[in-house]
């Protein structure tokens, strides 16, 4: 069979055998020892072709019940929201994606400034001075903060609140295993993080706490506040993940002294995928920006003054510090830091309050319609874009009924919260309309009765 | 900001200016002002650019004409496989049944999805001869780092505590030895011999009762097989440690050889190297992790199962390291590799590493007669050359690497690996075709000739590329990393 990637002809074959003087290929696998050299073929699939292939493809996708078919009301840290099409005819230039990293600032301009113009939108967006190019995602940069605080404060005690996204918990649990940090877990009291606990459990063994803002059951959690507890103990870092949507009409984690700030630009310009690549996003202070795990693209001039970009303290990184590094990451997110910068550019200044308003707006009429349906809600009146309803059934049955209806209901709390068995995580976007939410509420009304 | 810059999205700002419209509120609205308490409401809007929707088009593709990808030209970059990354994937992975679906969406509204994902493991299982396979890991790094927590969780449940080292070649990659760090080992050091291959006797002198695992990569980062890969794992499995395969490199032996066969435990891939998910610019990647059935309890949760031709996710891993990354993985990546593997099949990727060695020997002994080459024997997938003829002239290798800006080309890996003085690291990778490598090999002849009789252009090129050599002093010294509004 023919390969439409490999322009090997036999002609070309023949002459650069002659060249390296072999008379076949197989003389060159001949420092393969005999005994481990495969000896049958590899049992996979037949190729196809590009016709074929697609077909089947296509059809393994419709298998796939997609959330622009059904309406959405799932959340829990991907969220469905509006895509400008501007973000993937960008993302579609194969400049920028077929390209590595930018080694060679002199031909990746394109890519660095980009980064550069990544690293400031997160910077204001999260009040932090210093953002890095980006990491895998929320979770793993929420990680990476975790063993930062650790390392800069020689501390092991971490206290991690149990409203931080249940799935992140799990991945600092592992990172942390690595340098043997003890995890204590804050308890939340109707959706928010325990204070008194997180007081009683703070002490001056204690690296960090770790908060998120808005948190997973969609609760504003108050920082003011726990910035005044963190405050009995100066070393203790403060963490804060953050869905950076919300910034647009949330006081920003740094008005309030955080240390690092993390989380996902998925709401910006990245469609869910099934979870991934999504895009982390890390900022800090001034006086940790050496110790930042990740690629970091400075502004500098060239030989004739001209503005550049360049990657830059390279000194912490893991292909010059080796095992001293500060983070063995070697990748970034790039081409999905390209999508959010051109979905935050595009949203704009004054778009990106409207666009937060609008999902509070929704999610708040959403709330009520709950409320007047009859069901016990439990939020109060601080939360973003998610609230959690209280349902007589199991959240499964409902979200089975749902599906009927064309639904894709929320999130089932008790997947990850024994305790909160019956409970949905309902999330309410900008995209979601106000027939969308009566038609939701009523379904589950008629469950409900 | 100069007349020659190019300026920035935000040096294109115009108070008033949008580019998108947001749906029209529909609902009743009500004063969220009076819903949260002030502190919470911000008060400074972010200075996020003002610009309408051609401003961001023009934007983005004048940077994107001031990048350059494989789409643009060859880019031997030695140790990255910067093969072509086909169409067919891009169009596959925008697929609404693909793109728009939710991690917590019921596992029966998503068959396809975990189908291709089971799928994809077995491929994955096939191709390297392991056990079990987990798709978690989102980049080679974090799988280095997955594989290594699993042969920790491994020594610890054997009550085996006291294996508190990794072993890793003078030649390996740096995240090699960062990984060892970050998983909370401590990273040895064992060397090369005259040959480019791991010194034996010195294996033996640094594995020990301590010794958790030796991570190699096979070939290695000079383009060699490590022909007594088989003694090497005889030698640190009698210690008790295990054998980690840093899958960067393997383009060179797909349907040749397979790690598990040469007697590795733990093995990642990089899907966006040998499997064609593009490299974006930087990422997102994809580091599937593959054990052998000793460690294949370990495995991050969930793996993907099928059961009465019904797929899920298994949570229920009492001995698993638990999780790596929210959610299942890069999907999106691995459904570009799952696209590839399927286009192949097991008869075209053994074809690609032939090539992909073919290709590499080729401009190997081509440019053996110009460059030092410090190992002479076969190489695989890529060859490493040292410019310490040139330097003697005057001329760096990395003023060769900027050199070869003004043909168009990108440049090879230059300094790395370590062990080989002015090291350039070139690797052409199968879908490039003999016409492509004669005329990077006739510019790299030119180069070798003008640094002898005009050493001048070479030491200050680039001469034709939009900006010049830069400032990196500065820009490490004195960082600015983000843009300010004057």
């Amino acid at each position: 069979m023919d390969f439409r990637y490999l322009p090997m002809t036999e002609q070309d074959k023949q002459e650069m055998l002659d060249t390296i003087g072999v008379n076949s290929t197989d003389e060159l696998f001949s420092d393969i020892p005999e005994k481990v050299r495969l000896k049958q073929p590899l049992s996979l699939k037949q190729p196809k072709s590009e016709h074929d292939l697609k077909k089947e493809l296509v059809q393994m996708a419709n298998k796939n019940y997609n959330v622009k078919e059904y309406t959405s009301f799932l959340g829990a840290g991907v969220y469905d929201h509006f895509i400008p099409s501007v973000v993937d005819h960008v993302i579609s230039r194969s400049e920028f994606y077929t390209a590595y990293t930018p080694y060679q600032p002199e031909i990746s301009q394109g890519e660095l400034q980009a980064i550069f113009e990544f690293q400031t939108m997160i910077s204001e967006l999260t009040g932090m001075p210093v953002a890095n190019s980006s990491m895998y995602d929320g979770g793993t940069s929420l990680a990476e903060a975790v063993n930062l605080s650790a390392g800069h404060t020689r501390k092991k005690k971490v206290l991690v609140s149990k409203a931080i996204h249940p799935e992140s918990q799990a991945v600092i649990e592992t990172y942390g295993r690595g340098p043997n940090l003890e995890i204590i877990y804050i308890d939340h009291v109707n959706g928010r993080t325990d204070l008194e606990q997180l007081a009683s459990e703070l002490d001056e063994d204690t690296a960090s706490v770790v908060i998120q803002y808005p948190n997973f059951f969609g609760q504003i959690e108050p920082l003011a506040e726990i910035r005044e507890i963190l405050d009995q103990q100066a070393k203790t870092m403060f963490i804060v993940s953050s869905n950076p949507l919300s910034l647009g009409y949330l006081t920003p984690p740094g008005k309030f002294g955080a240390d690092i700030v993390v989380g996902d630009t998925q709401v910006f310009g990245i469609p869910a995928q099934f979870g991934g690549p999504h895009c982390g996003y890390f900022a800090t202070t001034e006086k940790l920006m050496r110790k930042i795990p990740g690629r970091l693209v400075g502004q500098t001039t060239d030989e004739n003054g001209i503005r550049g970009f360049v990657l830059t303290l390279q000194a912490r990184e893991q292909h010059i510090r080796r095992d001293k590094a500060t983070s063995n990451i070697c990748s970034n997110q790039a081409l999905n830091a390209l999508a959010s910068s051109v979905a935050m550019s595009s949203i704009g200044k004054h778009g990106l309050k409207k666009m937060a308003e609008l999902n509070m707006q929704k999610a708040r009429y959403a709330k009520q319609k709950f409320v007047e349906a009859g069901f016990e809600v439990i939020s109060n009146s601080s939360f973003f874009n998610e609230f959690v309803v209280k349902l007589p059934v199991p959240v499964k049955a409902a979200n089975d009924k749902l599906l009927e209806k064309g639904f894709i209901g929320g999130y089932d709390l008790a997947t990850y919260y024994p305790e909160l068995e019956g409970h949905m995580l309902v999330a309410v976007t900008e995209i979601r309309t106000k027939e969308e939410i009566d038609a939701f509420v009523k379904e589950l009304g008629d469950i409900h009765e | 900001m100069s007349n020659q810059d190019f300026p920035l999205i935000f040096e294109r700002s115009k108070e008033g200016r949008v580019s998108f419209n947001l749906p029209e509120i529909d609902v009743p609205e009500i004063d969220l002002e009076a819903e949260l308490t002030e502190t919470y409401v911000r008060q400074e809007a972010p200075e996020l650019p003002e610009v309408s929707e051609l401003d961001i088009i023009r934007h983005y593709t004048g940077l994107s004409n001031r990048n350059y990808g494989v789409d643009s030209g060859f880019y031997p970059l030695g140790s990255c496989t910067m093969k072509y990354n086909p169409k067919i994937n891009e169009d596959v992975a925008r697929l609404d049944g693909f793109s728009h679906i939710h991690p917590y969406q019921d596992p029966k509204t998503v068959q396809g999805a975990l189908e291709m994902m089971f799928d994809l493991q077995e491929a994955l299982k096939e191709i390297t001869g392991m056990a079990g396979v987990s798709l978690q890991s989102a980049a080679g790094a974090h799988g280095e780092w997955t594989g290594l927590m699993m042969i920790r969780a491994f020594h610890e449940a054997n009550g085996d505590f006291h294996r508190t080292k990794v072993i890793v070649p003078d030649s390996a990659h740096g995240t090699n030895p960062a990984s060892a760090t970050v998983a909370g080992f401590e990273a040895v050091t064992v060397k090369s011999n005259e040959n480019g291959l791991v010194d034996l006797e010195d294996l033996r002198r640094v594995v020990g009762e301590d010794t958790a695992a030796l991570m190699l990569t096979n070939p290695n980062t000079l383009g060699l097989f490590e022909t007594e890969i088989l003694e090497m794992a005889e030698i640190v499995h009698n210690a008790g440690g295990k054998l980690y395969y840093d899958g960067a490199n393997l383009n060179a032996i797909m349907g040749y050889a397979r790690p598990g066969d040469m007697g590795f435990d733990v093995v990642h891939l990089n899907l966006h190297k040998t499997f064609t998910g593009p490299h974006g610019g930087g990422g997102p990647g994809s580091g599937p992790v593959g054990v052998s059935a000793e460690l294949e309890p370990y495995l991050p949760k969930p793996v993907i199962v099928k059961e009465n031709d019904f797929y899920n996710f298994e949570y229920d891993r009492p001995q698993s390291i638990g999780r790596v990354k929210p959610y299942y993985g890069n999907f999106g990546i691995n459904l570009r590799a799952y696209t590839y593997i399927r286009t192949m099949g097991g008869e075209g990727l053994k074809k690609v590493s032939e090539y992909a060695v073919l290709n590499a020997n080729y401009m190997m002994r081509k440019l053996e007669k110009a460059y030092d080459l410090p190992y002479t024997q076969h190489c695989k997938h890529e060859f490493v050359l040292s410019g310490r003829r040139q330097k003697k002239l005057g001329v760096r290798t990395l003023d060769i690497a900027k050199r070869l800006l003004d043909f168009d080309y990108h440049p090879p890996t230059i300094y790395f690996p370590l062990n080989v003085e002015e090291a350039l690291m070139i690797e052409p990778t199968e879908t490039e075709s003999k016409e492509t490598l004669d005329g990077f090999i006739d510019t790299m002849l030119q180069i070798a000739e003008e640094a002898e009789n005009n050493p001048e252009i070479v030491q200050e090129a680039p001469h034709h590329t939009i900006v010049k050599r830069m400032d990196e002093t500065t820009a490490a010294r004195k960082p600015i990393l983000r843009y300010y509004k004057s």
